[in-house]
């Protein structure tokens, strides 16, 4: 029964476009995600830059107010679930085998599988903009805005379907990464010797795997409201539309912590290695981790403080929130310490990370402003919010993505980026960071609220909407200043060697970018920073000889996972189905049709092919 | 030499930030939260006030720790290596009480405050005014008074307005910053807050009487920026006599003009959604009731003053003032051409309607 499976010969290649397509390689995937997600994040920017324009000035008419509606919506969308996740999931990807002495992940095809089904998923949710209109009633979509009577069109439908078809990514993602970190750590390597980048992935995959559950009921219902004229969400047929929010909300708190927990583990490698010393209280740090985490299960209803929960719910969600400042708090007070006494080089990576540290102390503290329930209804939906989240997803998690794309760039691509052009860029979005968000506490305080394409000039908010306007200039020159470091130094940049920051964890123990079997010899671990200690004690980690597979000298005695072409097709079967499902029904079950053969055949297709070796 | 230089600088660093971050309180623009007129936005502005010097003294003591940390330990050609500190249990014990305390502390008055602004307080006197959010226009009924209005409406000085909050379509919030924050309108249920006007002005720097200002704070589709209202805070012998002006019926047109613009207004399909209390012909509810609608000082919900020319461009072309309204979008005279308004029918609307004082 494997003949579906050799209906497409197995891919044989590992270069060229095909070896790109098929590859399982955790690095290539890692690199496509990264690079795919970077240009989704430069779309993002700029549907921002034009809500700024926009802006600049009272009563501008740059867009109308429709276009506006979908330019904010998807702002928010593309850099949360187009931008900074799966920004963290090239991460996870690159980095999480290197460090555990891994040679691959768990699941190889299905990590090729989140990879495509993210790339389609994101193309598809993005050609709204080109067919029908791209979704507009918010990223949080509130019912019944969201209803078909409100809504009419197909752009909503964008936004239930991209966002189901994402979550399967994500969740096969986290998936991948539990059975990976809990499995496939090297010999030695316990719980509490793992790199804090690996408890953060750890964690958030564990968000992600009971997270996105909660969602997808909300799209399905959702889905079957607009499409079926179902009365889930329907206010007239007896519903209450506040179930919407709370299931958006259960999805969406967890969610938060998504985008900054990996962040907060990408700050906690690079500190120590350009401290040259450990990490501060290690087992304090990975505790507050796990917390923060867990406790983010218990506040989602602080987005909520207006819809009249009553004093009661808004008491008790206002004091598990402010709980959550003090793991929060911990883990700053354990940066800073971890720096104390050491010796800092100010590299690109670590400015972008004590940058990090400074803008999420204050994204924090005005988080903590908003726990507090009764006075956030004065806060609720106007721009001091936008302010806050802008500190902690651009100023916390952007600034810790940039710092990891400084600090692993030279392992995925052998050469090193360059140092000035990097601090030009990090004091350009620092600044720009700093101009264009600041002012938003201003204007929130001054009763501007949220989502309002243009405003009045008699209500005073012209002159700090113009220097927030200004502020994007320096953010996008501070961006474009990168992307010309990338491309300068992908090409000519200095050649990285091995060990370019005198680093501390496992994946700068080899090559440049590391062979594709990555460990030639699986290590044995004794302790946390195992290459640092290694290269302190001036012995060579131990090689682990029950981990060296049969005829493993030389690079093509070991066994890796082969090429395939299935998890391709699977996503195509999936962006087809959902595409479908707005347009034509028949068109949707051909996609279902693809999907299931695409299963099948790769149930069927032997994870290594036979004749590679 | 240099040492005093470098004082300088941060001393005008300093400065220049604090001014920064002061001038942006703003007081008297018509939304400020820092403008509080009433006990419920005192409340909440008094929590803002403590909360906010909590976080500055904390931010500026850990961008402090972290500045002198970076400055102090910077790598230099001379470092010895560092030592391999791994922790310090008590000190992490520390930095992980002290919030707990200052958190603790903040939490009492969170919660006494959020219980005191949830309902008025008991046996005081309150009013009821019964809100009606619809896309994106506000209807305001007094269920006690009898009195139906839109988009501007009057409460008497230092009692307790009780609001019952409901959305004939989608989701709004009814937010007026001088008086309180903000709650969310939810169709098919009745959320509710109240607040108490201490003042009749919203600006005491202006010599005439200035009136607060409110907005929807949920986006609510396309028209949602311009979705505004004002509260006129007046004493109570004013109040009173806007009730009874508000329940008097509409007044005849007083000129060949406006009775023309009467006629039209019946004849065009204004009478398909607005109603003109006293005219039997005019009792539609989908859009607002415009018995004395010369009396407000705005139009289209709060947006431009109310004058012959605001309201001739209105009637015009709705989207000119307004992009989406429904009024623009189904009724009869800008989506059938045969019906389009005239000049001359325009100037006769315009008479009647300025003219329903």
């Amino acid at each position: 029964m494997a003949s579906i499976s050799n209906a497409l010969r197995r891919p044989t290649s590992t270069t060229g476009v095909w070896g790109w397509i098929t590859t399982v390689d955790h690095k290539k995937i890692g690199i496509m995600y990264g690079i795919s997600a970077f240009s989704f994040f430069l779309i993002g920017g700029l549907e921002a830059f034009i809500i700024r324009l926009q802006l600049a000035r009272p009563e501008h008419a740059l867009v109308s107010p429709e276009i506006y509606s979908q330019l904010f919506t998807m702002h928010a969308l593309t850099m949360i679930f187009l931008g900074v996740m799966p920004l963290s999931a090239a991460f996870f990807n690159l980095v999480i085998p290197l460090m555990i002495g891994a040679r691959d992940v768990a699941f190889p095809r299905l990590n090729a599988l989140s990879l495509w089904v993210f790339i389609l998923g994101a193309l598809m949710f993005q050609s709204g903009w080109v067919f029908g209109g791209a979704p507009n009633a918010g990223w949080f979509a509130y019912a019944p805005l969201t209803s078909s009577t409100f809504s009419p069109g197909h752009g909503m439908d964008y936004y239930v379907l991209g966002l189901g078809i994402l979550g399967v990514s994500s969740v096969a993602a986290a998936l991948n990464f539990i059975v990976t970190i809990i499995n496939m750590r090297a010999p030695g390597m316990t719980l509490m010797k793992m790199p804090v980048f690996v408890w953060m992935t750890l964690v958030t995959s564990v968000l992600l795997v009971t997270a996105f559950p909660v969602i997808t009921v909300g799209l399905i219902e959702l889905f079957l409201d607009r499409t079926f004229g179902f009365h889930f969400f329907n206010p007239a047929a007896g519903a209450d539309p506040v179930l919407w929010q709370h299931l958006f909300w259960v999805f969406g708190h967890p969610e938060v912590y998504i985008l900054i927990l990996p962040a907060m583990g990408i700050v906690t490698e690079v500190l120590p290695t350009f401290s040259k010393k450990p990490l501060f209280g290690y087992p304090v740090i990975v505790l507050s981790g796990i917390s923060i985490g867990f406790m983010g299960w218990a506040v989602w209803s602080h987005h909520m403080f207006t819809v009249g929960l009553g004093p009661i719910a808004n008491s008790v969600f206002a004091l598990t929130t402010m709980t959550i400042a003090v793991p929060t708090g911990v883990k700053i007070f354990n940066w800073i310490a971890t720096m104390w006494g050491g010796n800092i080089e100010l590299k690109t990576p670590m400015l972008y990370s004590i940058g990090f540290i400074f803008l999420f102390i204050i994204g924090g503290l005005s988080g903590v402003m908003h726990a507090i329930a009764p006075s956030d209804a004065q806060q609720q939906d106007t721009y001091f919010i936008v302010a806050h989240v802008h500190y902690v997803l651009f100023g916390g998690s952007m600034f810790a993505i940039m710092s990891g794309i400084h600090y692993w760039f030279p392992k995925a691509s052998g050469r090193m980026l360059s140092e000035s052009i990097g601090k030009v860029s990090f004091w350009l979005m620092f600044i720009g960071m700093n101009v264009t968000f600041f002012p938003m506490h201003f204007l929130g305080m001054d009763g501007m609220p949220r989502r309002q394409y243009t405003y009045d000039s008699s209500y005073g908010w012209d002159f700090w909407n113009l220097v927030a306007t200004i502020g994007v200039f320096f953010l996008a020159a501070g961006i474009i200043a990168f992307v010309h470091n990338f491309f300068r130094s992908i090409r000519k940049g200095e050649v990285a060697g091995n060990d370019p920051w005198d680093a501390r964890t496992l994946e700068w123990s080899m090559a440049s970018p590391p062979p594709e079997y990555n460990f030639a010899v699986i290590p044995t671990v004794s302790s946390r920073d195992a290459f640092w200690e290694q290269k302190q004690t001036g012995t060579t980690i131990k090689e682990n000889e029950g981990g060296t597979a049969y005829g493993e000298e030389g690079n093509h005695g070991i066994h890796m996972p082969s090429p395939s072409y299935w998890p391709l097709v699977v996503a195509i079967g999936l962006t087809i189905s959902g595409n479908g499902l707005m347009y034509s029904f028949p068109a949707a079950g051909f996609g279902v049709f693809l999907t299931m053969v695409g299963i099948y055949a790769w149930s069927m297709e032997p994870a290594t092919a036979p004749d590679n070796h | 030499m240099i040492n005093n230089r470098l004082r300088i600088i941060k001393l005008m660093v300093f400065v220049g930030l604090f001014v920064a971050v002061m001038s942006g309180c703003t007081p008297e623009h018509p939304q400020s939260t820092f403008d509080s007129h009433g006990p419920v936005a005192e409340a909440q502005m008094g929590l803002f006030n403590l909360l906010t010097w909590i976080v500055s003294v904390v931010f500026i003591l850990m961008t402090v720790g972290l500045l002198y940390t970076i400055f102090k330990f910077r790598a230099r050609p001379d470092s010895k290596p560092p030592t391999q500190t791994h922790g310090n249990t008590k000190l992490e014990i520390a930095w992980t009480i002290i919030p707990i305390i200052l958190l603790a502390a903040v939490a009492i008055p969170t919660v006494q405050t959020q219980f005191y602004i949830a309902a008025p307080p008991e046996g005081e006197d309150k009013l009821v005014v019964n809100v009606i959010a619809h896309q994106w226009w506000w209807e305001f009924d007094y269920p006690d008074l009898g009195v139906s209005t839109a988009n501007e409406f009057h409460v008497p000085v230092g009692t307790n307005i009780e609001f019952n909050l409901e959305s004939v379509d989608v989701l709004h919030s009814f937010w007026v910053p001088k008086l309180a924050g903000k709650m969310d309108i939810i169709p098919g249920k009745t959320t509710s807050m109240w607040f108490k006007a201490d003042t009749v002005d919203a600006d005491p720097s202006t010599p005439e009487k200035d009136s607060f200002y409110g907005q929807c704070a949920e986006f609510c589709g396309v028209a949602h920026s311009w979705m505004r209202f004002r509260v006129w805070v007046d004493e109570q012998d004013e109040f009173d006599a806007w009730v009874e002006h508000e329940k008097s019926l509409a007044q005849d047109p007083d000129t060949d003009l406006a009775e023309a613009g009467y006629k039209l207004f019946l004849t065009k399909g204004c009478v398909a959604c607005h109603s003109i209390n006293g005219r039997p012909d005019a009792v539609a509810v989908r859009g607002p009731n415009l018995t004395h609608f010369g009396s407000r000082g705005t139009l289209a919900a709060g947006i431009k003053p109310n004058d012959d020319m605001n309201l001739r461009a209105w009637l015009k072309d709705p989207n000119s003032l307004k992009t989406g309204t429904i009024m623009a979008n189904e009724a009869a005279v800008y989506i059938n051409p045969d019906l389009a308004l005239t000049d001359s029918d325009l100037d006769g609307l315009v008479a009647y309607l300025r003219g329903l004082k």
